[in-house]
């Protein structure tokens, strides 16, 4: 299990950045179709909310599968006196 | 200490601790639950569906910054204590979500009026993070060995009974004045109303007592000096937030606003039911799966919480797509035979100038009532032009009043996503108080879960109804964010969790 663990690390890893760069591509493209100012202002302001509050996620999940990768949850604390 | 506290002790904590979280949900629910009504007053009346998907970001605004208010909020609950800290959180959502009943619509003052709604919903969801973080680790600091699921599960009800609340209100304000004044001015009284149930909760929480080992803490000179330095910057504690998030509260946060407020929407803006009908099936399945909250929460105590928690999502992955294209089978009514018809009457057009030309638009809208006791409307959209004469426009069905087999059908189907929530949320307090020690629990537990839910699980409404709008969509390629994200929550959780219960939190 701990070489699993271990190994589906480097996905997360790769998963963080992965995810970004499809949500901005996403947003290239929505913003890219709009039609009319407001139209787009809005797409905008929509897209830019996503990207905003999902990049320091991409990067936790980054950082979770760096840990992953170093072995830190082979062990789990079993108590609190543990952290 | 906990573990002496007299059983009527800690029902009067459990009480004073849900009642204000039910308050507070209860005033962020409104919003959501009023999305489309607001829409209207906020933005000009030809924004269409622009003015919806604004308001729900508005309404995502709230949930988004709820992870900062986690961070504010906890800070000073490990600082000074639970009880303060929850009594501010509650005087701000309360006045918050009294001033949004106050504020002028779009033809008053302009954009200031989203502008100004924006501000006071970010205000409610900063609120939102420092509350439900202080009242799950009050209670599970106050609960009995072996018997912190069952007790904290009761905080877990809140947020179903608070949208319940908001839901009832809704109703009953909007049968006593009818549609058109509730859309006029009457959505303003369940906002208002607010400032009554938080004067109520003031009054109770005031009586309370700090938490034990909060108490016990404190008078050892133990507090914590940086909770939140010690909270992220110790790796130990850090890993396990990111664990906490990923592998538990991500998936969670994205079934629980799937089952109640996807459901919701999806019901009323997609399929196009009736404005009362969507809300009496959400009461109803609500009505009956709340008492689950308590049940998987108990019995985490006995299994552990994490396969309850794991197998609730696992559900949802399976079965949204199959619901979902049930509520839509349901409710397309476009093969209706002339036979199944029992009474169709059209009421007489109105029209409408089309600015800066001299065309119009005119509306005809017919009722149509089926055998089977369906009702729906057909409004018919035409311009009428001096030069072209009538150009036929687009026909919409909507108003959609069910048969009653089918009601109860759709109420089956709300029940069972609603007992996933249960599933999910049930023992997620217990399981986030077991992972952190008592003096940067507050903060480390509400980081996770407020991202979690604020800000996974908040978006779903928005983020799936921006899918189902791309080109080439389909009305249930919006359900691909909420399973995606709990396929991902599921995977990282069976690898990563651990099925232990801490008996101890005292640390």
């Amino acid at each position: 299990m701990n070489t699993i663990k271990k190994f589906l690390g480097l996905i997360w890893m790769i998963l963080g950045p992965v995810a970004m760069t499809f949500l901005f591509i996403q947003a290239v493209e929505k913003v890219g179709l709009t039609h009319t100012d407001i139209e787009r202002t809005n797409t905008m302001l929509q897209w830019g909310i996503i990207l905003f509050i999902f990049l320091p996620i991409s990067l936790g999940l980054m950082i979770f599968g760096f840990y992953a990768w170093r072995g830190e949850y082979d062990h789990l604390p079993q108590n609190s006196e543990e952290i | 200490m906990s573990e002496t506290l007299p059983k009527n002790n800690i029902f009067k904590v459990i009480g004073a601790s849900s009642l204000g979280t039910l308050i507070e949900w209860y005033d962020f629910y409104i919003f959501g639950s009023l999305a489309v009504i607001i829409g209207h007053q906020l933005f000009p009346e030809d924004a269409g569906a622009s003015a919806l998907i604004n308001t729900l970001a508005i309404f995502a605004a709230g949930f988004i910054v709820r992870p900062f208010g986690a961070l504010v909020f906890g800070r000073l609950g490990d600082l000074i204590g639970r009880k303060y800290t929850f009594l501010l959180t509650l005087v701000l959502m309360g006045g918050s979500t009294f001033l949004i009943g106050l504020i002028p619509s779009y033809k008053s003052i302009g954009y200031a009026a989203p502008v100004l709604v924006l501000i006071l919903r970010l205000v409610q969801g900063l609120a939102l993070g420092g509350e439900y973080g202080g009242a799950a680790t009050y209670v599970a600091e106050h609960a009995p060995k072996n018997k912190r699921g069952f007790f904290t599960s009761w905080i877990q009800t809140t947020a179903t009974l608070g949208l319940f609340l908001s839901l009832g209100v809704i109703v009953i304000t909007k049968n006593i004045l009818g549609a058109e004044t509730f859309g006029d001015w009457g959505w303003r009284i369940p906002f208002l109303l607010s400032i009554l149930l938080v004067v109520v909760s003031i009054y109770i929480r005031m009586k309370m007592h700090e938490s034990p080992m909060f108490s016990k803490l404190k008078a050892e000179g133990n507090v914590s000096k940086n909770p939140l330095k010690e909270s992220f910057n110790n790796k130990a504690n850090f890993k396990m937030v990111l664990l906490a998030l990923f592998g538990a509260t991500m998936g969670q946060g994205v079934i629980w606003y799937t089952g109640q407020f996807y459901a919701q929407s999806f019901l009323e803006n997609t399929c196009k039911l009736d404005f009362n009908d969507s809300r009496y099936i959400l009461l109803w399945g609500i009505a009956f799966a709340t008492p689950f909250f308590v049940i998987f929460g108990a019995w985490s105590d006995k299994v552990g919480r994490k396969w309850i928690m794991l197998s609730g999502m696992l559900l949802g992955i399976v079965f949204y797509r199959p619901i979902y294209q049930a509520f839509l089978d349901d409710t397309d009514f476009s093969k209706v035979e002339q036979s199944d018809i029992l009474s169709a009457k059209t009421a007489p057009s109105s029209a409408v100038l089309i600015a800066n030309t001299a065309d119009s638009l005119r509306t005809i809208t017919t009722k149509v009532q089926l055998k089977n006791g369906a009702s729906y409307s057909v409004v018919k959209t035409d311009t009428v032009s001096v030069q072209q004469g009538i150009r036929s426009g687009t026909e919409i069905v909507k108003d959609k009043v069910l048969p009653t087999p089918i009601f109860w059908k759709f109420v089956g189907l709300i029940f069972f996503q609603i007992l996933l929530v249960t599933m999910v949320y049930g023992p997620i307090a217990a399981f986030l108080v077991e992972l952190f020690p008592t003096k940067i629990r507050y903060t480390s537990m509400s980081l996770p879960y407020h991202i979690g839910n604020g800000v996974f699980g908040g978006l779903v409404p928005f983020i799936a109804t921006l899918i189902a709008s791309f080109s080439g969509s389909t009305p249930l390629s919006g359900l691909w964010y909420p399973i995606g994200i709990a396929t991902l929550s599921l995977i990282i959780g069976t690898i990563y969790l651990s099925n232990k219960k801490d008996e101890s939190i005292n640390d």
